[in-house]
């Protein structure tokens, strides 16, 4: 069950930690993936916050958090190979977070 | 055959490309802690200079050497007189310390340009030393803060910037610390007026323009704009990057603009250099002198003296702009004077016009009204076979013309912005429509060789999604 | 007929019909009667050729030919000839930004040419392909480092020259940003002040400095980095080819003035600023940057690159507005390294060197002077006059000199390059003596 912003993140809970990525959409309007930016480990970024950015031949755009949190881990992967994330937007998560309070969820789009 | 060399590959030690001699050694006097060990930097020939220069030229494309109707871009001949006339060597040796006693020629050209500027655009005093259009625009909005600021109304934090507009718009109020509020567009890409005035308001600092707007239409609701902005005690900013369509029709100064900024790479007729050196003079009614960027030149009794402005908003680069673009932006208004300058519109909006008409059936036209030196077309008519605007840019390089703009402006998806300018000729004109149709017909009946054009040029498509992946972007890369 | 317009009365009809109009006016109905009937300009009628040219020389020869002593930003460096014809050649002038790849690889060349001789200069990762002059690429470097380390103060040197300061303040009054100057002893950055700053983006220092003196930034740097912040030092590129580069120094960001690579005084402009950074911090740095990768033959090519970061993608969250580079001038340049390669740098700094001290040391001889400084130059230096400077400035004049800079109080900015011989300096000091005395 993903819960998707208006800007195109999606965020996916499980028990204590969740895993926040972007849609097909998101990816497909992009284009090729060149590049990724994302936070370092022990960030804490507020509901709505740019936490990121993604970078394609065409567009850049700011990632932001569809719900507060700490970052516990970011996805290497994407960094070194960001086309990983055209193949697969649904798979692969951008950053993993904890200390969410799942009350932000209620306003996101369920799929 | 494409000549692909770079410099550092004709390279071979010891070879000379000077004269200079250095019999002594003095710079070991220096400690050697400051000193470098090693400079890589390639060693070569004056002839392999020039012939390497020479070969990369001819790897390029310019006015000089076919159409070149980039929409938005104005991209007219270039007269050869201006450069000759900025290499004067009263000119090009002077330096921009020298005492006002002895560069009385140079403040003499700043000054004579300013007033005729102000003269065109019916603006009282501009500045000459924003170095492009963007910083044109920057100056502009800086002005706009300043004046704010002085009145003691501070609450003023946001500009109005039409969705229709070029990016450098919003991205210069940012820099100028605005926060940009989007007003929605008519489909014919004018302000829609009831949009606007929901959004103005008393915190809002002014609104950026450029009429005719980046499709080409004249913005005919202009003096209602005014009304609504002043009214609140905002200002208005002209974007001059279409002010060839107006020449001889109208002056932003009469249409309410406050400040207005100008791209005399574009209208009058600088050499774009590959991207630069350009200017962007900025223009300000009577109220606003006081705000420009110093030093600027006056008059005092008949010499010709530099004043920095009470309220200036400071100095935006070290000097005095790009004097060398000055003196031939003088140069050119001098050769056309009253006569010709005041039909420059006259041209440019007929060619435009002759282009709309004759393209209409092979490419969609979402706008039927007028335009004005620019004709905005969204991609072709028939896209059944999934021929897109980037293609038909692509395939008209094989014909030997420069593609127009392309995705630009962004209120269409497939975008093709075509600005011939007065100083193309009829058949000129013909010989593009007649390619575009033939790029039409391609494009029904063997769309694959549009799709994957270009194939005569020294390169073909270029892979920008490696060069945005693994970025290589200095010879040692390589 | 004008010899610029090509349209002919038949041309005109012919246009019209196919448009469905009568007459050229109609084309102009959406503009308010009320403003065209203001539109007509009231200037002269255009000027011949012939005409031109005369306006033009009577106006060129109001500015006086000198000899120049005087630096401060900009210099009087020799020009070789093979520069001009091929900076005049149609294609390079006349061309536009490379936005279609296939058709402007000319153009791309150079610019990545451009970008690998800046980086050899700087000893920098990446350098983009130029922005307006090194003032502005000094305020670009500010807020580089505002947007990298979130902070909003920045820290310059009283040591830059004070054009290059002010510019950099204009930028920074309009963001917000504070601009706080570090104190100088004797003539350099003075280390013990800045350790006095904390919680600052960066520091911004000059090399040589604006009284010609070279400086030695290692400490400087190191402080800086301890603190968090980015170096920046604003270099002479000409003097970079005989001096220790930015890189070594530690900075992390390299701006400067390109002018004294051989582009004509000018008044001014056009100029040409560099910017080079870091691979870290090469998605920071604005401007227009070129790359290689291939065409789909698999042919080597240059094409312009990360544009997403710049104003016509990013549009309000842009970094900086920048739209466009001086091109050109950064052709010229390139174009002068190249005939100058590591030996003739190497020259220009040599005879530089050479010329400099020896017109100080017969300025000292005069007694007109007192040092202030120590020898540690290469093009400029500063020294104390004992006479009224204004009055001699202006007979200097009179006699085809542009002496030294009065940069404050009875302090003097004197510069000469590797243009000039012995011949020239004995006689500029023999004339500045006797129009003392």
């Amino acid at each position: 069950m993903r819960y998707y912003t208006k800007t195109d993140e999606w965020v996916k809970v499980e028990g204590l930690k969740a895993t926040v990525g972007l849609s097909k959409h998101a990816v497909t309007e992009l284009g090729d993936i060149v590049f990724i930016d994302l936070p370092s480990v022990g960030d804490t970024y507020k509901k709505g916050e740019a936490f990121g950015a993604v970078e394609s031949v065409k567009a850049a755009s700011d990632i932001y958090m569809p719900i507060g949190g700490v970052v516990v881990s970011v996805n290497e992967a994407l960094i070194a190979s960001p086309e990983l994330l055209n193949q697969d937007p649904l798979k692969q998560f951008l950053i993993e977070i904890e200390e969410f309070n799942v009350v932000e969820l209620e306003d996101l789009k369920k799929e | 055959m494409l000549y692909d060399k770079l410099i550092f590959e004709l390279s071979s030690p010891s070879r000379v490309g000077h004269d200079l001699k250095h019999e002594t050694n003095n710079l070991s006097k220096l400690p050697a802690n400051l000193l470098r060990d090693n400079l890589d930097l390639p060693e070569v020939t004056e002839p392999d200079v020039v012939r390497h220069y020479t070969n990369v030229s001819m790897k390029n494309f310019g006015v000089d050497t076919g159409f070149y109707p980039l929409g938005s871009c104005t991209m007219k001949y270039n007269p050869k007189i201006n450069d000759q006339m900025a290499s004067l060597s009263g000119f090009s040796g002077l330096h921009p310390l020298t005492p006002n006693s002895a560069s009385q020629g140079a403040l003499q050209i700043l000054h004579e340009t300013d007033s005729m500027l102000a003269e065109i655009t019916g603006m009282a005093k501009f500045s000459l030393a924003p170095f492009a259009g963007a910083q044109g625009e920057l100056t502009g909005l800086m002005i706009i803060k300043q004046y704010h600021t002085v009145q003691g109304d501070l609450k003023r934090t946001k500009i109005i910037v039409p969705d229709s507009a070029h990016g450098t718009n919003p991205a210069s109020a940012s820099v100028a610390g605005y926060e940009v509020i989007e007003v929605k567009s008519n489909l014919d890409g004018t302000v829609n007026i009831e949009s606007l005035k929901e959004l103005m308001s008393d915190e809002v600092a002014g609104i950026m323009l450029t009429n005719p707007n980046t499709l080409g239409i004249f913005e005919k609701d202009i003096l209602k704009i005014r009304e609504i902005v002043h009214g609140q005690g905002g200002l208005l900013y002209y974007d001059g990057a279409n002010l060839n369509a107006l020449l001889g029709h109208a002056k932003p100064g009469h249409m309410g603009f406050d400040i207005v900024h100008l791209n005399v790479h574009k209208t009058f007729s600088t050499p774009h250099g590959g991207g630069g050196p350009g200017a962007g003079p900025v223009g300000v009614t009577k109220a606003l002198i006081e705000y420009l960027p110093g030093p600027i030149v006056v008059k005092d009794n008949d010499a010709f003296v530099f004043y920095t402005p009470k309220h200036s908003i400071g100095r935006i680069g070290t000097f005095y702009g790009n004097f060398s673009v000055i003196v031939r932006t003088n140069s050119y208004i001098k050769t056309l004077g009253k006569n010709n300058l005041e039909n420059v519109g006259n041209y440019a909006v007929l060619n435009a016009n002759y282009i709309k008409e004759s393209l209409k059936d092979d490419y969609l036209l979402p706008i039927e009204t007028v335009c004005m030196h620019e004709v905005v077309f969204d991609g072709l008519k028939d896209k059944s076979t999934g021929v897109k605007t980037l293609d038909v840019a692509k395939r008209l390089l094989d014909y030997g013309v420069h593609p127009p703009t392309i995705y630009f402006p962004m209120l269409f998806h497939e975008s093709l912005m075509v600005e011939p300018v007065e100083t193309e000729s009829k058949e000129t004109l013909d010989h593009f429509i007649s390619i575009m149709r033939q790029i039409a017909l391609e494009a029904r009946e063997n769309p694959e060789i549009v799709k994957s054009a270009p194939h005569t040029t020294v390169v073909g498509r270029l892979d920008e999604v490696l060069a945005a992946r693994q970025p290589r972007l200095k010879f040692k890369d390589n | 007929m004008f010899k610029y317009f090509p349209h002919t009365e038949e041309d005109i009809k012919q246009m019209l019909d196919k448009i469905g109009l009568k007459h050229l006016n109609e084309l102009f109905n959406p503009i308010p009667n009320e403003i065209q009937k203001r539109a007509s300009l009231n200037l002269e009628e255009g000027l011949s050729e012939r005409e031109l040219v005369r306006n033009m020389h009577l106006i060129s020869n109001k500015n006086k030919h000198l000899q120049i002593f005087r630096g401060a930003g900009a210099y009087d460096h020799y020009i070789p000839s093979a520069i001009s014809s091929l900076i005049s050649r149609s294609e390079f002038m006349t061309s536009y930004t490379p936005y279609q790849p296939e058709i402007s690889q000319g153009t791309l060349q150079y610019i990545f040419e451009f970008q690998s001789y800046i980086c050899e200069l700087t000893g920098m990762d990446v350098a983009n392909a130029s922005v307006y002059d090194g003032a502005t690429a000094t305020a670009e470097a500010m807020f580089m480092a505002t947007s990298h380390t979130k902070k909003d103060k920045i820290l310059v040197s009283k040591t830059v020259n004070p054009s290059v300061l002010e510019v950099v303040k204009t930028y920074a009054k309009f963001r917000n940003i504070k601009v706080v100057e570090v104190e100088e002893k004797e003539g350099r950055t003075s280390i013990n002040d800045l350790q006095n700053h904390s919680d600052y983006a960066g520091l911004i220092v000059q090399q040589p400095n604006y009284y010609g003196l070279i400086e030695s930034y290692e400490e400087i740097g190191q402080l800086v980095h301890e603190n968090k912040g980015l170096f920046i030092m604003n270099s002479d590129p000409s003097i970079l080819g005989v001096l220790k580069s930015p890189r070594e120094f530690k900075a992390d960001i390299a701006v400067g003035e390109g002018q004294s690579l051989g582009l004509p005084l000018s008044f001014g402009g056009a100029y040409v600023g560099y910017m080079a950074t870091t691979e870290a911090l090469t998605r920071k740095m604005p401007g227009r940057i070129c790359g290689i990768t291939k065409d789909v033959q698999g042919n080597r090519a240059f094409v312009l690159t990360l544009q997403a970061r710049e104003q016509h993608i990013r549009r309000a969250k842009a970094n900086s507005n920048i739209c466009s580079n001086q091109s050109l001038n950064a052709l010229w340049v390139s174009i002068y390294l190249s005939l100058m390669g590591p030996s003739g740098l190497k020259a220009v700094n040599e005879q530089t060197y050479t010329n400099s001290h020896y017109l100080k040391e017969q300025l000292l001889k005069t007694k007109l002077f007192k040092p202030v400084h120590d020898d540690n130059f290469i093009k400029e230096f500063v020294l104390e006059a004992n006479f009224d400077i204004k009055r001699a400035e202006e007979k200097l004049l009179d006699k085809g000199y542009l002496t030294g800079l009065n940069i404050k109080d009875n302090l003097v900015l004197f510069a000469v390059t590797e243009k000039y011989g012995k011949e020239d300096i004995d006689q500029f000091v023999e004339v500045l003596s006797n129009v003392i005395r």
